[in-house]
């Protein structure tokens, strides 16, 4: 059969991206940290894990370009492993929080009436977990780990989206595209993926990019607590508590990881809201552009870190 | 408004229902054994019996999820594993660092997020209304564990102006050392939290700048800024309020972090150590006592919005 492409033609998105601030340094940032977890996986300037008792402590120069931690251990070459570690985090979380949020706001767009009741009642009441404590219970009986991260992430975000695409989805779902997909003989599914999804896509993307900055927060909290990364992994979260110990005496060397986290996450928030801003056509004409959609909001608080 | 009340006390008790199964459920069926848990590998068949029969875990499962709610309904939340306290008795001792660092936190948030809020969104488009802004969005992206170490080490490191762990022992008795401990703390949750909430008073703020009322109001004789005051600002105390509700889940998330780097004697520290003790019975009653205090703070919000906002009120 005849494959339908029944979208309507738009502007490139990615374009008009770039063309905003927010979304060039978003980019660029996610970009940067993706690039250094690639390269960390063959280079760093020393091994992330190598002691050298000689070494303890060195100020930032040369050869330690951000000094080195109470073992010897060079910063720099933690930090590039720990960059992993986050883009694991924030990929995993993303793609549960894809699977989990796509599944509810399809049953929640698309079954029998009760179905789609009660899917719409149960998200309500799910959005109100905040991830913390989620991980909390997966924890206590799993104890901690990244995975305890990536799901406890993963199910919060994916609730969260499911939220904000189940209304978008039920807008498009009468669109004379899918009616004409539908007269077609598509099945359900076929037609949710050829021609419902693409039209839900943008404020899909949105949510994801504000879930992988939650997913980094949480990498970072959750494994300062002793629920994420084990110490023996690099990580972000994990340089972050072994540092603390002697912030007393070397308050400095806790800034390298912070800055890390934090410009990562700025990365991913601001990419967010720049795409928000690209891919929405009521946003970019300008009306309208402070009204967050249904549950958008709720990236703001729900920060585990 | 009483039919919509009706409905929302509906949806929470729906809510606390649904968050006691699913708690009871991931602490009981998901990891196969508490029992073979709590003895550690190292436990001989008999002393894993003897813990199953004590926890009632012998028993079938609805049984033991009735048993439990029924302790709630009778104040009691659980008993210890470890030192057979009762989780009730310990959640009250513990909400009294907990309750007013929450406060103090919240208290801060607002106190720099609304005035900041709004005018950088009246100054869009000027330096310091950037400036501010971007210094909103920056200061919302930093995780709450690294803006406590920050702020240790400026103010009790490099300045010593404030203890950088701990509570007093003699605790409430002697208030200004209480605040003294609580002060940092509450200042990282509020700067963290702040900065998101002033992300979204400055939102809610243009918004109501481009409302025709307001600029109604200006075209009748009124300067801008007081048409805004008077007209367009009590709309963005309507957002702020619901943005409030769901803060709280974040100054809660907020507290277990820096209840731990501050070593204070809270909930969220509590809970993490009986987490990482597996002391279930305890947790279950913690998860229980945190998640219903969200939902009861969601269910307040929405009907306070209801209450102040005419509009919504009239709506069917």
């Amino acid at each position: 059969m005849a494959r339908h492409t029944a979208r309507t033609p738009r502007t490139p998105w990615l374009r008009r991206l770039w063309a905003l601030s927010t979304g060039r340094f978003g980019l660029i940032v996610v970009a940067v940290v993706a690039l250094t977890a690639l390269v960390s996986l063959f280079w760093t300037p020393f091994d992330p894990q190598q002691v050298s008792i000689a070494e303890r402590w060195a100020a930032p120069g040369w050869p330690h370009a951000l000094g080195t931690d109470g073992t010897g251990r060079d910063i720099l070459s933690l930090l590039m492993a720990g960059s992993r570690t986050t883009v694991l985090v924030a990929v995993g979380a993303g793609a549960i929080a894809t699977v989990i949020g796509v599944a509810l706001a399809a049953l929640g767009a698309l079954t029998a009436r009760w179905l789609r009741e009660s899917v719409a009642v149960l998200v309500d009441i799910l959005i109100a977990f905040p991830v913390l404590i989620i991980a909390m219970m997966i924890s206590a009986v799993w104890g901690g780990s990244l995975g305890v991260v990536i799901w406890s992430v993963g199910i919060g975000f994916g609730v969260n989206i499911a939220r904000v695409t189940r209304p978008e989805l039920r807008r498009v779902l009468h669109s004379d595209f899918v009616l004409a997909g539908r007269a077609s003989g598509l099945t359900p599914l076929q037609n949710l993926w050829r021609h419902l999804m693409p039209n839900v896509a943008p404020v899909f993307i949105v949510q994801l990019s504000w879930g992988m900055a939650v997913a980094v927060l949480a990498e970072a909290g959750l494994s300062y607590l002793g629920f994420g990364a084990p110490i023996t992994e690099p990580s972000w979260g994990v340089l972050l508590a072994q540092l603390q110990q002697y912030i007393s005496v070397y308050p400095l060397s806790v800034l390298w990881p912070g800055l890390a986290i934090t410009l990562t996450v700025l990365g991913l928030n601001l990419l967010g809201d720049a795409l928000r801003e690209a891919t929405d056509p009521t946003l970019s004409r300008g009306r309208d552009r402070l009204h967050p959609p249904r549950g958008a909001i709720r990236h703001v608080p729900e920060v585990v870190a | 408004m009483i039919k919509y009340t009706l409905t929302r006390a509906a949806l929470l008790l729906l809510g606390l229902l649904v968050a006691s199964v699913l708690i009871f459920l991931s602490l009981r069926v998901l990891p196969g054994d508490i029992a073979q848990l709590i003895a550690g590998t190292n436990g001989t068949p008999e002393q894993v019996a003897a813990i199953r029969e004590r926890l009632g875990l012998d028993q079938p499962l609805p049984l033991q999820y009735l048993e439990w709610i029924g302790g709630i309904f009778r104040g009691d939340l659980g008993t210890s594993l470890l030192n057979g306290s009762g989780v009730a008795a310990e959640l009250a001792q513990k909400a009294q660092v907990t309750v007013p660092l929450g406060l103090m936190a919240l208290t801060i948030a607002v106190l720099f997020a609304v005035p900041l809020g709004v005018l950088s969104a009246m100054r869009r488009g000027h330096g310091d209304g950037t400036f501010l802004s971007i210094g909103a969005q920056t200061l919302a992206a930093v995780p709450v564990v690294w803006a406590g170490m920050m702020l240790v080490v400026v103010f009790a490191v490099w300045l010593g102006w404030l203890p950088a762990q701990g509570f007093p022992r003699s605790g409430w008795n002697d208030p200004a050392a209480a605040i003294r401990s609580l002060l940092l703390p509450a200042l990282t949750i509020g700067i963290v939290e702040g900065a998101m909430l002033m992300r979204f008073v400055r939102s809610a703020t243009m918004q109501a700048i481009g409302q025709d009322y307001v600029r109604t109001a200006a075209a009748k004789g009124l300067t801008r800024t007081t048409a805004l005051i008077r007209h367009g600002l009590p709309n963005v105390a309507l957002s702020v309020i619901t943005v409030l509700g769901l803060q709280v889940a974040g100054i809660i998330v907020g507290a277990v972090v820096i209840e731990q780097l501050f070593s204070l004697p809270g909930i969220g520290r509590m809970l993490v150590a009986d987490v990482s003790a597996r002391d279930l019975p305890k947790v279950q009653g913690e998860l229980l006592v945190l998640t219903g205090f969200v939902l009861v703070v969601g269910f307040a919000v929405d009907l306070l919005h209801r209450v102040i906002d005419p509009r919504q009120r009239e709506a069917p």
